[in-house]
């Protein structure tokens, strides 16, 4: 038992001293950069200057994180649940299928940038454009994966599940849906980087607030600074959520993890021999 | 008439002149023709045949899976018409559900019937006991070899106690040691159980070990080539019944047979 905890420990800091130490060297080349006069302080600020700014206008950044994580979070729930619902119908209906993929399709490759000042004019400065972009930029990834998620079930499985009787419904709930999890996961967490996208893009079209309407601001300003503490804090919202739903796939199929796992372990093995 | 019907009460499955034919656009295969096969309630009836001949589709249409072109299958006196659920069914791979252990795995069989849950567990430990499960319970399947992953699936087969059991090269993918000890445990089962068992396999020594009869089928399109009764007592311990001269003419018969089938063209 505890040689398992040390075991898991080991692996965490094997897992993370990687991407630490790229972090680190980028911050490194960046505050070299700055401090060597390569390029003018005025375009790129030093990362001191840049994190002291985050630290001094905490609580400004602060109001205007939480209206874009706001807006996300609406966003990604909303083109989940969308998601899920329009892929389970088109995977139990063909006529729903032909008829919605072109539709899909169409909503997808559409640039939202260039949709987004329609659904401010409709709707106003408030978050609900916000919003729409970024349930439109969600959806896709979450239709796509459920509706191969669904369509992965073994098909002996199904005809067994015929054998036993017990019905399309409880097909679906005990065999199909979990079956797809991992599938939907995969584009969920897809999903959830987008919609923070959509959201910003959603504040650059029109509004007195977010994280968009901050960088926004900045640049209007020339407070590169500003503009940078802006991108720091609006990819750590994008990790955060992606961590987020990371740790509920992790919860939520422990089996999955635990096979991905193994078969990581037998890949590294075979490499290393 | 009156024959007809008394013929339906004493057989467990009947096939009664049945052809299947698959159409897809640029082609069409006759995979079963005018097979007819009587198997009485409590026989084990083992199927051989050469590959792609038709063998998993017999069963299909035994469990209602699929529609025969024309003639009629008849289970345990009803005429099959969809997918029945009096039967067990077992298939090559054990296709478990991988979030769910062993033991939930065999319960999904009550689960999707609604049988009582209570008598359903008894029942589930009854099978992992018989089928030397025990200890493996709550490992999901990845975590089992592919035999105890094909003793689950029989496990979940047998678990609601159906009278017909249809295995489909249920141990094709395992080593031949443990396909041995299948063997055994099957037969053993088979013995505990009193059910009919319908048997695809491409093992010539498996299917005499475990059968009362076995059907040799021909090269698609299927029709039965020979019906071979297995004259071997119904106690059948392995290596013992392995020396048995009866085994060793029976198995040269089929291999006969499926050889001069295979020969043909
Ligand atoms: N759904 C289908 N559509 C079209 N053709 C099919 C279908 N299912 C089976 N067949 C054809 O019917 C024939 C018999 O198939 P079947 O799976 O019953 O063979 P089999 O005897 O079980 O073979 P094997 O021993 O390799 O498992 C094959 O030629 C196959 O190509
Ligand atoms: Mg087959």
């Amino acid at each position: 038992m505890d040689t398992d905890r040390a075991e898991s420990r080991r692996g965490v800091v094997e897992r993370t001293w990687r991407p630490a130490a790229l972090l680190a060297a980028c911050l490194a080349i960046w505050h070299l950069i700055t401090v060597t006069g390569m390029v003018e302080a005025y375009l790129v600020p030093s990362p001191a200057r840049t994190f002291g700014l985050l630290a001094d206008k905490w609580s400004y950044l602060w109001g205007h994180t939480w209206v874009t994580t706001y807006e996300t979070v609406l966003g990604f729930v909303i083109a989940g649940v969308l998601g899920v619902l329009v892929a389970v119908a088109m995977v139990y209906s063909r006529t729903i299928e032909s008829t919605a993929y072109p539709i899909l399709l169409f909503a997808q490759v559409i640039p939202k940038i260039a949709i987004a000042p329609l659904f401010v004019v409709w709707l106003g400065f408030g978050f609900e454009p916000k919003v729409i972009v970024a349930v439109l930029m969600a959806f896709f990834p979450v239709v796509i994966s459920t509706v191969t998620g669904l369509k992965s079930v073994d098909t002996e499985m199904l005809e067994l599940a015929a054998t036993m009787g017990g019905g399309p419904v409880k097909t679906f709930v005990k065999i199909r849906f979990p079956a797809a999890l991992p599938h939907l996961f995969a584009g969920l967490k897809v999903a959830v980087t987008l919609a923070v996208t959509g959201a910003v893009v959603g504040e650059f079209v029109g509004s007195n607030e977010g994280l968009g309407y901050v960088i926004l601001q900045a640049n209007g300003n020339m407070d590169t600074p500003m503009l940078f503490a802006g991108l720091i804090v609006i990819s750590l919202v994008g990790v955060l959520l992606f961590l987020l739903l990371d740790l509920a796939e992790k919860l939520m199929l422990p089996w999955h993890a635990s096979r991905r796992g193994a078969a990581v372990t037998t890949l590294l093995a075979k490499g290393g021999s | 008439m009156s024959t007809d019907v008394a013929a339906t009460t004493t057989s467990a499955v009947e096939i009664n002149d049945v052809s299947v034919r698959f159409q897809s656009k640029r082609t069409e295969v006759t995979a079963i023709q005018q097979v007819s096969i009587d198997v009485a309630p409590g026989e084990f009836v083992s199927i051989v045949g050469p590959s792609g001949c038709g063998k998993s589709t017999l069963l299909k249409l035994v469990s209602g899976l699929l529609k025969p072109s024309s003639g009629t299958v008849t289970l345990l006196g009803e005429q099959v018409r969809g997918p029945r659920h009096d039967i067990g069914f077992v298939f090559q791979r054990a296709a478990l559900l991988e979030w769910r252990s062993a033991r939930r795995n065999i319960l999904l069989q009550a689960e999707m019937r609604g049988m009582n849950s209570a008598e359903a567990g008894r029942r589930a430990d009854e099978l992992i006991e018989m089928t030397g499960l025990s200890g493996f319970e709550n490992a999901l399947p990845h975590e089992l070899s592919g035999g105890m992953q094909q003793r689950v699936a029989l496990c979940r087969a047998l678990l609601h106690r159906p009278r017909v059991l249809l295995m489909d090269e249920p141990f094709g993918a395992l080593d031949a040691l443990t396909r041995e000890q299948m063997n055994v445990e099957l037969h053993r089962v088979w013995r505990e159980t009193g059910t009919t068992v319908l048997l695809v396999t491409h093992s010539i020594a498996e299917s005499v070990y475990l059968a009362n009869r076995v059907i040799v089928l021909t090269q698609r399109p299927a029709v039965v080539k020979e019906v071979i009764e297995v004259d071997l007592p119904a106690e059948r311990d392995y290596s013992a019944t392995m020396a048995r001269p009866e085994f060793a003419s029976a198995t040269a018969h089929i291999r006969d047979l499926l050889g001069a089938v295979t020969g043909q063209d």
